[in-house]
C-alpha cells in the first residue's frame, strides 16, 4: 500500500507526541489535585519554568556534557574502524586483540571509572570513559560488517584480480558500511551513558561541570525541580544523537540497502 | 557423434582448444571427491554446455577454468595466456554491488584494472547499448527486475572484451519467457563478439537451444556419459526448437541425464 508521505509522518511523530502531551497532562493534573509539594514531584509546567530560569547554568552544562559524548565518540568511531581493519588482516592479530577488548567491553564503566579518576584530571577521565564504551560496538560491529563480504562478490574480485587495496575500497569497506553504522547508533547512545556516569562518579569531588553533575548538586541542595531539568535535557540530547545518527544511516543507505529500505516501504 | 549435419567433423578438426583439462581431479577439504581424471576440451568458438544434475561438479569445472579454485590433481593447459587472463563470469546470482549504479556495476572490471573513467566510458555505453540497459545506467541493482540484473551482469563481462565467457547457470531463476528473450539475446551477442561461451546448465531444453556442444556429466565425480554436438550453421529460432533435429539432441541428452542420475543412486 502506498501512503502519502504526510501520513507516515503523522503516525510516525504524532502518535508517540500525543501520548506524551497526555503522559504530561496526566502528571500535571495528578500534582495537583494530590497537592503533592515540588520536592517530592514537581509538576511538568514547574520543571518548565526551572528550565527557563536556570537557562544559563544548564544549557553550558548541556554543551559541556555534548562536547565530551561527541568527542569520545569521534575517537571511539576513529580507533574503532581502524583496529576492525588491523583485526581483519589476520587472524593473529584478532586472537590477540580482541580478548582485551571485549575485558573493557564486558567490565562495567561505573566500576573502572573510580581508577581512571585517580589516574587522570576528572575532564581526562570522564573523556575515557565515554570513549571507552562507544568503541566496543563500533569495533564489533565493523569487523562483522568486513568479514560478512558476499562469497559471490568476492569471486568476482577475485576474477578480475583485485588487489587488497582494491578489495578494501570497492567492496569491504561499502559492504561494512551498514553494519558500522548499526554499531555507531549504538555508540552514540552509550557515549552520553558513559559521559554521565563517569561525571557521576566525579561529581563527588566536586570538579564537574556537565549535566550530571549538575544533577548531583541539585540532590544536594534538594532542588528536585532543577534535577528534573538536567534529566529532560540528558533525554533530549540521547534522542537527538540516536536521530542524527540514524538519519545519517537512512541517508547513506537509502536505495540498496534493506534496513533502509524497510523505511521506504 | 553429430546430429543435425555432416559438416561438423570439420570444425572438430580446424578449431583448436582454448583451454583443455587433462586428468583434473577436485576433492575439497571435507574429503568430498568433485571431479576425478576429468578430461575436457574447449574449442575455440563454440558454446559448450556441462549438462548434469545437481552436485555433479560441472559448476566445480567452471570455477577451475575461471581459475577461482585449484585442481587437486591433473593439469589445466591454455593455448594462450592472454586468454587465461580475460575470462568473462556470470554467476548463478548476477553478483552487483548493491550500492553502485548500473554504469558503475559494468565499470568495475575496468576500474580493478587501472582504467579512468572517462576512457572507459565509451566502452561501459556499448556493453550497457548491447544489452538494451542505456537508459538505466544510473538505476541502483534493486530497481531492476531479475532479467536485467543479468543483463547488467552480461554487459559487465562483455566490457573487457573476453575471449572466453563462462555462465554458471545464468538464467536458472527467471522465468522462461525472460530465460528464452535472454537465450537469444546471448546468442546475438555470441554472433557479434565471437567469444568461445561455456555455459553451465540444468535445462536439457535450454542445453539443446543455445549449444553446439552438450557434455552430459554424471553426479559420480563428473564423469562424461555423454558428448553431443550440433551443428553451429543451424538458425536458433522458433523453427529450431520445433525441428527433428532439436528434438533428437533433447532425447539423447535426457537419455545420458537419466543415466547420470541412476549411477549416482547406490
Amino acid at each position: 500500500m502506498i501512503q502519502k508521505p504526510s501520513a507516515i509522518a503523522w503516525r510516525d511523530i504524532g502518535v508517540p507526541l500525543a501520548v506524551l502531551l497526555a503522559a504530561l497532562a496526566l502528571w500535571e493534573g495528578l500534582v495537583h489535585w494530590k497537592n503533592i509539594p515540588p520536592y517530592i514531584l514537581p509538576a511538568p509546567s514547574v520543571i518548565f519554568a526551572k528550565l527557563i530560569e536556570d537557562r544559563e547554568l544548564l544549557f553550558s552544562s548541556l554543551l559541556v556534557t555534548l562536547g565530551v559524548t561527541f568527542e569520545a565518540l569521534i575517537v571511539a568511531t576513529v580507533c574503532g574502524v581502524a583496529l576492525a581493519l588491523l583485526i581483519a588482516q589476520s587472524k593473529w592479530l584478532e586472537r590477540a586483540l580482541l580478548p582485551f577488548a571485549i575485558t573493557l567491553q564486558v567490565t562495567p564503566i561505573i566500576a573502572i571509572a573510580p581508577l581512571l579518576l585517580v589516574y587522570l584530571q576528572p575532564g581526562n577521565a570522564v573523556l575515557v570513559c565515554a570513549f571507552l564504551v562507544a568503541f566496543f560496538p563500533i569495533l564489533s560491529n565493523t569487523s562483522l560488517g568486513l568479514a560478512s563480504v558476499d562469497f559471490g562478490l568476492r569471486d568476482l574480485f577475485d576474477l578480475y584480480r583485485a588487489s587488497p587495496w582494491q578489495k578494501l575500497i570497492y567492496l569491504r569497506l561499502p559492504s561494512a558500511l551498514p553494519q558500522f553504522l548499526a554499531g555507531l547508533r549504538i555508540g552514540g547512545g552509550l557515549a552520553l551513558i558513559g559521559a554521565i556516569v563517569a561525571e557521576l562518579a566525579a561529581g563527588a569531588s566536586g570538579q564537574g561541570t556537565g549535566l550530571a553533575y549538575r544533577i548531583v548538586e541539585a540532590g544536594f541542595r534538594l532542588d528536585i525541580p532543577r534535577m528534573f531539568a538536567a534529566l529532560a535535557l540528558i533525554s533530549l540530547s540521547g534522542l537527538a544523537i540516536y536521530g542524527a545518527l540514524a538519519a545519517l544511516s537512512y541517508v547513506l543507505l537509502r536505495g540498496w540497502h534493506e534496513s533502509a529500505r524497510a523505511q521506504d516501504e | 557423434m553429430t546430429l543435425g549435419a555432416s559438416a561438423v567433423e570439420e570444425t572438430q578438426v580446424t578449431a583448436p582448444a582454448l583451454v583443455s583439462l587433462r586428468e583434473v581431479g577436485k576433492i575439497f577439504p571435507s574429503g568430498l571427491v568433485a571431479l576425478a581424471d576429468y578430461d575436457l576440451d574447449v574449442r575455440e568458438g563454440e558454446i559448450l554446455t556441462l549438462l548434469g544434475p545437481s552436485g555433479c561438479g560441472k559448476s566445480t569445472v567452471l570455477r577451475l577454468i575461471a581459475g577461482l579454485a585449484s585442481p587437486t590433481a591433473g593439469v589445466i593447459n591454455w593455448s594462450a595466456p592472454q586468454v587465461k587472463n580475460n575470462i568473462g563470469v556470470v554467476f548463478q546470482d548476477a553478483t552487483l554491488l548493491p550500492w553502485a549504479s548500473v554504469f558503475d556495476n559494468v565499470f568495475l572490471p575496468l576500474r580493478l584494472k587501472g582504467v579512468p573513467r572517462e576512457a572507459a566510458s565509451p566502452r561501459i555505453e556499448e556493453a550497457l547499448a548491447h544489452v538494451g540497459l542505456l537508459s538505466f545506467s544510473r538505476a541502483l541493482p534493486r530497481e531492476l527486475s531479475g532479467g536485467m540484473r543479468m543483463r547488467c551482469a552480461i554487459a559487465r563481462t562483455l566490457v573487457t572484451r573476453p575471449t572466453l565467457m563462462m555462465m554458471d547457470e545464468p538464467f536458472a531463476a527467471l522465468d522462461e519467457v525472460t530465460r528464452f528473450k535472454l537465450n537469444d539475446d546471448l546468442l546475438a551477442l555470441k554472433r557479434r563478439f565471437g567469444a568461445t561461451i561455456v555455459f553451465v546448465t540444468h535445462s536439457v531444453f535450454e542445453a539443446a537451444y543455445l549449444s553446439t556442444r552438450i557434455v552430459v556429466m554424471s553426479r559420480r565425480a563428473g564423469r562424461i556419459i555423454d558428448d553431443i554436438e550440433i551443428d553451429p550453421a543451424i538458425p536458433r529460432d522458433d523453427d529450431y526448437r520445433s525441428s527433428r533435429t532439436f528434438a533428437d539432441v533433447c532425447r539423447r541428452a535426457s537419455q545420458a541425464l537419466r543415466v547420470s542420475i541412476e549411477e549416482a543412486t547406490p
